[in-house]
């Protein structure tokens, strides 16, 4: 085969994919451009005339800020407890010789594959009024009252946190490749008990992991919808459930656009910052 | 310590995977409402899940368009992984991020980016428009799953193939495609469920006249929660495990999620 054929083949197979991605992702991108430089009408009508007006509403709109505040706050929040709940798993994945290792890593990874609306009416189940926790408090007699763990920022970070473990845990895992069972082992030698062994070799030596799985964290949870708004019961506004909220209940589709795009530009400056750090700990 | 160390791992363990055994619990409440813990165990929620017509349309919806989105994604993003694998160079690396790009893209902007190009065509909730959406989102998997796949498989064997006179299509069909098998299974599986459990971008193209079954469930969760829920959530998950298991047979489930290189 000729070095010309050979390319004409590599185009014509690469051609359906890139043409049907071109219509179907790339115009409705730059389509969402467009319409954030229309006029929105009343009732939702969009008249096709230049305007700067929804990018002048949505830097004068103080909410705008307070949204970008909820939703970074809550990312950094349910990024921790994931990190918490993460690194442990990831470090007994990493260091376990047990048969069972395969599946607990299933188990492990196992929310990135249920749907997130099943997952969020398991916390529903668990954390509220007449749930698991508040039901078992009460019966144990600890409660009189229940405790308000849903419809809430509280459960909105529960909820959020258990769906980024699969990522805190993949990230930790390939991470762990730096730790040394001889440089442990040598602590122990010289007498330094587990709890110090973790505390000055194994948790700093994973520091970059601790890091990239953050970041993923991050980002996964200033895009994630569902746990918000169910979760959240409505009461919790972040920016993923402003631009559903400016899409059907204000019907403000072009301030909706502008609202998407400052989304997608907060997450390519942070895609930015992880592809940094990956270069730097690769 | 080491026992501290496995109660600490254990209650890892149990927070992961709480909620989705507290619905598979659930599901067999004889109670009325959610209460913990149910007076008493039944099926009778499946008995009153098998009268609704309006999930058993859901579920055939949702079904019809996950093998619908499978079979696209499949036939257009395998020969484009071909051609990424066996590419060189930072035109390879241009073609890879391209396709991959949906991935980048919250499902909320990505549900308005197409809400928006479909309402002119009335595209909005038919069974064409969520099919297209999903296949969107569903190319980076098939893409980074197939990449891998071929990766792995060295161009040797097709040269080889290539040089002993076989054309590039029967190269394709008799060397490359069954080498690549279990990647195959793995990305029309991941391609399955990614389609199958899709909501948000779904949420924004579907009506009350066209809807999937993880739609139904999120509305139906906005409203009101009762064990009924709980065993329409029992259902999904049981499709899904089985999806997961022949993942895992196949190539692994981590090395499916994993990105390539």
């Amino acid at each position: 085969m000729t070095a010309l054929s050979q390319r004409h083949t590599m185009a014509m197979i690469l051609a359906p994919a890139v043409l049907f991605l071109a219509g179907a992702f790339m115009l409705p991108l730059l389509n969402l451009g467009r319409l954030s430089v229309f006029e929105n009408l009343p009732g939702g009508a969009i008249r096709e005339t230049l305007t700067l007006a929804n990018y002048r509403a949505f830097l004068s709109d103080s909410f705008n800020l307070e949204l970008t505040r909820n939703s970074c706050l809550i990312a950094v929040q349910a990024s921790l407890l994931a990190l918490l709940v993460g690194y442990p798993i990831a470090l007994f994945l990493y260091r376990t010789t047990s048969p069972w290792r395969g599946l607990l890593l299933v188990a492990a990874i196992s929310p990135l594959f249920v749907s997130g609306v099943v997952r969020v009416f398991g916390w529903l189940v668990i954390l509220g009024d007449t749930g698991f926790i508040n039901g078992g408090f009460k019966w144990l007699g600890l409660i009189d009252r229940p405790l308000a763990l849903i419809f809430n920022w509280t459960g909105v970070v529960i909820g959020l946190a258990e769906g980024l473990v699969p990522f805190v845990v993949l990230a930790l895992i390939s991470g762990f490749g730096r730790l040394d069972q001889n440089i442990e082992d040598a602590a122990a030698t010289l007498g330094a008990d587990p709890l110090r062994r973790f505390l000055t070799i194994t948790l700093p030596l994973s520091m970059p992991g601790i890091l990239l799985a953050f970041l993923i964290g991050f980002v996964v949870s200033m895009s994630a919808y569902v746990s918000p708004r169910i979760l959240g019961g409505g009461r919790i506004f972040v920016l993923a459930t402003e631009i559903y909220g400016q899409t059907f209940e204000l019907n403000n589709w072009p301030l909706a656009a502008v609202l998407s795009l400052y989304m997608l530009l907060l997450l390519v400056l942070l895609t930015l910052a992880y592809k940094k750090l990956t270069e730097r700990s690769a | 310590m080491r026992v501290i160390g496995n109660l600490i791992v254990a209650l890892a363990f149990a927070y992961v995977l709480a909620p989705i055994l507290i619905v598979v619990v659930m599901s067999f409440s004889i109670d009325a409402y959610i209460v913990f813990p149910p007076s008493g165990w039944s099926l009778k929620w499946y008995g009153e899940l098998w009268q609704r017509k309006e999930f058993h349309d859901g579920l055939m919806v949702s079904l019809k368009i996950a093998a619908m989105v499978t079979a696209t994604a499949l036939i257009i993003g395998v020969p484009a992984a071909l051609a990424v694998a066996r590419g060189q160079g930072r035109w390879r690396d241009l073609a890879y991020a391209y396709l991959t790009a949906p991935q980048l893209v919250p499902a909320v902007v990505l549900g308005l980016m197409l809400l928006l190009v479909f309402a002119p065509f009335r595209l909005v909730a038919t069974l064409p428009g969520v099919v297209i959406a999903h296949v969107v989102v569903t190319m980076p998997f098939v893409i980074r799953i197939m990449v891998t796949t071929f990766s792995t498989i060295t161009a040797d064997c097709e040269a080889a193939a290539a040089t002993l006179g076989a054309s590039p299509l029967k190269v394709f069909f008799t060397v490359t495609l069954p080498l690549s098998a279990p990647g195959l299974l793995a990305a029309a599986a991941i391609a399955f469920i990614v389609s199958f459990d899709e909501t948000v971008v779904t949420l924004f193209l579907s009506g009350p006249r066209f809807t999937t079954l993880p739609v139904q469930v999120f509305n139906y969760v906005t409203t009101k929660t009762d064990p009924l829920i709980a065993a329409l959530s029992t259902v999904l998950l049981v499709f899904t495990a089985l999806l997961i298991a022949a993942v895992e047979r196949s190539i692994g489930i981590v090395q499916a999620v994993s990105t390539p290189r």
